[in-house]
């Protein structure tokens, strides 16, 4: 399994779309390495830097909605080439969220109002997000704040993650 | 209980049902285009699995850039072409036959009632307009469908939408999804199938239902679905006639598809369309829309009509009936790209392509180009197009361009005003203004 504990980049808007996590001008690209230098870089977020603010990042969280738009899993995929395995959101669109568990990665929903407890309390410091997947649960930690959140992954879900993604999993199925 | 077209669709190709609601379905079409698919080939290639599920059921196009405008788009046509041939997949469609696959495939009639389709382009929900089960995914989705033929789904609820009243004249497919997708938001129907119903949708043509189901995708919908009726029997009549008899018969058949009038569904919107107005995105999320008469002070410098929304034949003619006998306003950059090489030849035929360039319009050739900024069309920062296309992503058509998303006629219109116009500005020639 993927490594789903780091630090936190916290992006405090709804309905980001995969245009903005990739834009299109980089589909063109054979290979999911290249999509790295490139991720998120077409958002305008007041106080997001594309580039240096997903440097040493390995979780998101964000509010709801995030990765409409189109199916290019070259979304994930930017994410997952910048160490990053984990998106927390409100909620997500289908296909985005598929794609994450599809490469064994994680998108987890929580309620809109606990996400906006987690942004109040952590948004603005430095956050360790430590995973414990076998409980469900995960740790948020920042300036001597600290808070087990639990979170629901259906079995289906989790057994992706386990086997590594899809293919892997029906491969062994089907 | 009774059940909805979708939940039909499932009961009938489901092959596993490994988690609660989770459904491993069987796969009649899976489509592949030169962009999301050749990572997939890679992969499948490197895992030492190059092979395809059923080569008859495959069905690729290059139609994202093409002709290729680069080495690296040369390289992406040329692994979906070699991978085409390797695997004997014979529903390839390459330069001359090419065109954008959501409006390409339907016209083939790859497309029918009761079908299950996936592609790796989040379009895909247009085909729903069959009756058909259609989802956009991602590439890991498409690799295991053209290795296996199946996809995981979670049963997916249905919104009913009840298309009721009259639409009024000058109002169009477009100006009805651009509104339904206000009303849903975004996120509206996510996880969801949204069923088209109601005198409205039934009086469309199927180009219509295609304009309809192609957005559901923007308001977060796995797929737009009509009831196949009379109207997609003509429409495939076609390519089935060797199945059936008679029409009726056809009709009998996909009538397995209609929803029972008893179906459960998450949620029954009636949407009265008779007091609608044509319609304008303004900001970057479909949700954002406003008529298009509280819009005409926005100033443009492209229209761009084309795409899988919006660059069919009836497209073109509607349009074309508002530029004939007239011109473009001189700042404006006019480009119409028609969607498949059928329609080129008919608006061609027609005399179409004429009005446009006659117009002021250049008319490429069939791809998606423009629409998601890619080739054909990409704006320069501080630009702003009004497109017939389907997203008004910040960045969509170019980083820094402004994209307002119209129907054919308003974007017609637009392009002789020089700004966000109404069509009814510009009456057909000979007829009464």
């Amino acid at each position: 399994m993927k490594n789903f504990s780091g630090n936190v980049l916290f992006l405090d808007r709804s309905d980001i779309n995969t245009d903005e996590i990739i834009p299109a001008k980089y589909l063109t690209e054979i290979t999911k390495a290249a999509m790295g230098p490139h991720l998120l870089e077409d958002l305008c977020l007041k106080g997001f830097v594309p580039g240096k603010s997903t440097r040493d990042k390995q979780v998101v969280i964000t509010r709801a909605n995030f990765g409409c738009g189109s199916s290019r899993e070259h979304a994930p995929w930017a994410l997952e080439t910048n160490g990053i395995h984990v998106v927390i959101a409100a909620s997500f669109a289908r296909i985005f969220r598929q794609n994450m568990f599809n490469c064994g990665m994680l998108a987890l929903e929580l309620p809109e109002a606990q996400i906006g407890t987690l942004f109040d309390t952590f948004a603005a410091f430095e956050t360790r997000l430590e995973m414990d997947l076998a409980d469900s649960a995960f740790t948020l930690a920042a300036e001597g704040r600290r808070e087990r959140c639990i979170f629901e992954i259906s079995p289906f879900d989790r057994a992706l993650v386990e086997a590594g993604g899809w293919v892997e999993y029906a491969d062994q199925h089907y | 209980m009774g059940r909805t077209i979708v939940e039909k669709i499932f009961d009938d190709h489901r092959i596993d049902n490994p988690f609660e609601d989770v459904h491993v379905i069987r796969l009649d079409v899976v489509a592949c285009h030169e962009i999301t698919t050749p990572i997939a080939i890679n992969d499948l290639v490197a895992r030492g699995k190059d092979r395809v599920f059923d080569p008859d059921r495959i069905k690729a196009v290059i139609d994202h850039v093409t002709p290729a405008k680069d080495s690296k788009t040369a390289a992406q046509g040329k692994i979906l072409r070699d991978w085409a041939r390797r695997q004997g997949i014979r529903d390839f469609f390459d330069i001359g036959r090419n065109g954008v696959c959501h409006a390409l495939f339907p016209e083939k009639g790859f497309i029918r009632p009761g079908y299950t389709a996936i592609m790796g382009d989040s379009h895909t929900c247009t085909y729903g307009a069959f009756g058909a089960f259609a989802a956009g995914v991602g590439t890991t989705d498409l690799e295991v469908g053209i290795l296996k033929g199946v996809c995981a789904f979670r049963y997916p609820e249905t919104l009913r939408i009840n298309l009721n009243g009259r639409l009024p004249t000058g109002v169009f497919a477009k100006d009805v999804i651009l509104a339904v997708i206000a009303r849903l938001g975004v996120g509206g129907a996510t996880n969801k199938v949204i069923e088209f119903g109601g005198p409205v949708t039934a009086a469309m043509t199927m180009e219509e239902r295609m304009t309809l189901c192609n957005m559901a995708i923007e308001a977060g919908g796995t797929c737009g679905i009509c009831a196949p009726d009379a109207t997609t029997v003509d429409y495939l009549w076609e390519f089935i006639q060797a199945e059936y008899p008679d029409r009726d018969k056809a009709l009998e058949s996909f009538s397995a598809y209609q929803p029972d009038a008893d179906a459960d569904y998450a949620d029954v919107i009636d949407h009265d369309v008779s007091g609608l107005e044509p319609m304008v995105t303004f900001g970057h999320k479909p949700d954002q829309v406003k008529p298009v008469a509280a819009m005409t002070d926005q100033k443009i410098d492209q229209v761009y009509i084309g795409s899988c929304t919006n660059g069919r034949i009836e497209d073109l003619r509607v349009a074309a009936a508002v530029l004939k006998g007239r011109t473009i306003a001189p700042r404006v950059r006019g480009i119409v790209s028609p969607a498949t090489p059928k329609v080129y030849r008919q608006a061609m035929a027609e005399g179409l392509l004429s009005i446009f360039m006659d117009a002021g319009f250049c008319v490429t050739n069939p791809t998606c180009g423009a629409c998601l900024g890619m080739s054909n069309g990409v704006l320069a920062e501080g630009e702003v197009c009004a497109a017939t296309t389907n997203r008004n992503f910040n960045g969509r058509m170019g980083i820094g361009g402004m994209v307002h998303l119209v129907s054919p006629a308003t974007a017609a219109a637009s392009a002789i005003a020089g700004h966000i116009a109404n069509a009814d500005r510009y009456p057909a020639e000979g007829a009464q203004a």
